[in-house]
């Protein structure tokens, strides 16, 4: 009796630890984007965030692509073959990754690449007082630090989804086309026919600009809130990975459900 | 009358929760031009009374006045122009680790005023003149030594010729010669730009040499005050240990313990 008290005891606790922390999320994103003017009307601020988040994750991202790509072309031949529709498998490429595996893996690589290096830099510039420095300087940490890093992530995470797809389609072609021996005519004319602008690429965007803004949220937050000592940032960090994993995951269920409803 | 004081608490009291009050009945000035010296162990309250000062926290109770403003009361946007008038040198420097040393200096500057570049170039150059860093302004954080980082903050701090300065700990972990260089230049650049400064730390030595008055602070109140000679002088308990490095004195080395014998015994 006395353990199963303490069990929802507990239990009681870590969820209202969870809400108030959920509360604190949601009142410094509201602050982030109140103090986001400087974030544009100093572009060059958030220039060079979209630098070290998008181009640092530059490489990660189409190599990654490119495998991708090339695991779907050949598991999308076998597949495809037994069905007689091996031309298909350029549009089968092609819709995977534009609905599905451009978004959500850019994303996941985007979170562990560039999130979890957003949260470590500012959880040391708090650590090390450089945003105390600031403060004292009359110069507004979240306006000047970290409302360039959450836009910098914003508009960096459509774009490197976008590269994703493209590099995945092109793993694709090798596969199919160069290697297996696809009819090339086909392969490009079944994709441009399957493909649909808005409910593909359309919601395909869609759906990397929201985990763009879920993941960058969660990496600026841990790193302001995370404690200010070295255990307290590399905390942070790994919960920064942990969950943007989870978020992407979970918001990816909820889009693909309110986009994709058998229409 | 005499002239108000830039830095004026009288009889602050601060929690940073309701326990525990960190500060109680702390009464200390500052006055114009002078340079104030705040000793005391780890942990005492130090760095507290310079967050009191810079508006970061607000009193319990008693009343804060830096320049004449308020500090219970102040309004943010207030604030942030007091906070012009004020440089801060943090413990370790605390210089923006993504900043070159010249754009570290020109930081304030290019946040804070409508300078143009050029301006900006021939203040920075002059700064760092100032704590003889000029040669090192190409460089980034991560390749100075500890003292010349403390002179790069140091410069940052005087960037926008502040009224007061305050240091936390500016000697800590420095070697002799880059603590007195900084030691000379705290006094230097006090007196140089007509400022006053507070300057908390526990390096009885160097501080006794340079400051005009020392506030002694143990356990969140003010034990003992006075000029350096008298200071030296003093035949207070405290202050001997303090001045002269004493392990035991009215301060006690142990943290409080059961009796070491029964301990010991397992009793
Ligand atoms: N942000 C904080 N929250 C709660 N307690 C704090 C905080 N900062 C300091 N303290 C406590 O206040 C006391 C005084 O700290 P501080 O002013 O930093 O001392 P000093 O600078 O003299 O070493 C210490 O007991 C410390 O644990
Ligand atoms: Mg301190």
């Amino acid at each position: 009796m006395q353990f199963i008290l303490a069990l929802f005891g507990a239990l009681g606790a870590r969820v209202n630890g969870a809400i108030t922390r959920l509360g604190f999320a949601s009142r410094f994103i509201l602050a982030v984007l109140r103090l986001s003017g400087p974030s544009f009307v100093r572009f060059t601020l958030t220039i060079r965030e979209i630098y070290f988040a998008g181009v640092m994750s530059l490489v990660i991202i189409s190599v990654s692509g490119l495998f991708v790509g090339m695991v779907l072309g050949l598991q999308g031949y076998d597949i495809l073959v037994r069905y007689a529709s091996a031309d298909a498998v350029g549009s089968m490429v092609a819709l995977s990754l534009l609905r599905e595996l451009g978004p959500v893996v850019a994303a996941l690589l985007f979170a562990s690449r560039a999130g979890s290096a957003i949260t470590a830099e500012i959880g040391l510039m708090k650590t090390t007082e450089q945003l105390a420095a600031m403060e004292m300087m009359a110069v507004d940490p979240i306006a000047r630090v970290v409302a360039p890093r959450f836009w910098g992530g914003v508009i960096s995470m459509p774009i490197l989804a976008a590269i994703f797809s493209i590099v995945g389609i092109f793993g694709g072609y090798l596969i199919a086309v160069i290697l297996i021996g696809v009819d090339e005519g086909a392969f490009w004319s079944q994709m441009q026919a399957a493909v649909d602008l808005g409910s593909d690429v359309g919601n395909g965007f869609i759906k990397s600009f929201v985990f763009g803004i879920a993941v960058t949220w969660i990496a600026v937050f841990e790193g302001y809130d995370a404690p200010p000592t070295a255990e307290g940032v590399s905390g942070a960090t790994t919960r920064t990975v942990v969950w943007s994993a989870l978020a992407i995951l979970g918001l990816d269920f909820i889009l693909t459900a309110l986009m994709f409803r058998g229409a | 009358m005499a002239e108000e004081p830039v830095v004026s608490l009288q009889n602050v009291s601060f929690g940073y929760d309701r326990t525990r009050l960190v500060l109680s009945d702390i009464s200390l000035v500052v006055p114009r031009g002078k340079l104030v010296a705040l000793m005391g162990g780890s942990g005492c309250g130090k760095t507290t009374i310079l967050r009191l000062l810079g508006g970061v926290m607000r009193p319990t109770s008693g009343s804060a006045r830096v320049f004449g403003c308020d500090m219970t009361t102040i309004r943010v946007a207030e604030l942030y122009g007091l906070r012009r008038r004020m440089g801060m040198l943090f413990q370790f420097g605390a210089l923006f680790t993504d900043l070159s040393v010249f754009d570290n200096v020109a930081f304030p500057m290019r946040e804070r005023t409508d300078l143009p570049e050029s301006i900006i170039r021939d203040l920075v150059l002059m700064k760092l003149h100032a704590v003889g860093l000029r040669g090192a302004h190409g460089l980034m954080p991560h390749q100075l030594s500890g003292g010349m980082a403390r002179r790069v903050a140091l410069a940052r701090g005087i960037a926008l010729d502040p009224q007061l300065m305050m240091y936390d700990e500016p000697f800590t972990g420095l070697d002799p010669i880059s603590l007195a260089i900084i030691g000379q230049l705290i006094r230097r650049l006090n007196d140089a730009l007509g400022a006053s400064s507070i300057i908390v730390t526990h390096d009885v030595e160097e501080s006794l040499r340079i400051v005009d008055y020392v506030y002694f602070v143990a356990e969140g109140r003010i034990i003992a005050e006075g000029t350096p000679d008298a200071v030296r002088k003093s035949a207070a308990p405290f202050v001997r240990q303090f001045v002269h490095g004493e392990a035991d004195g009215s301060l006690p080395f142990h943290y409080p313990a059961p009796p070491y014998r029964e301990q010991l015994m397992g009793r």
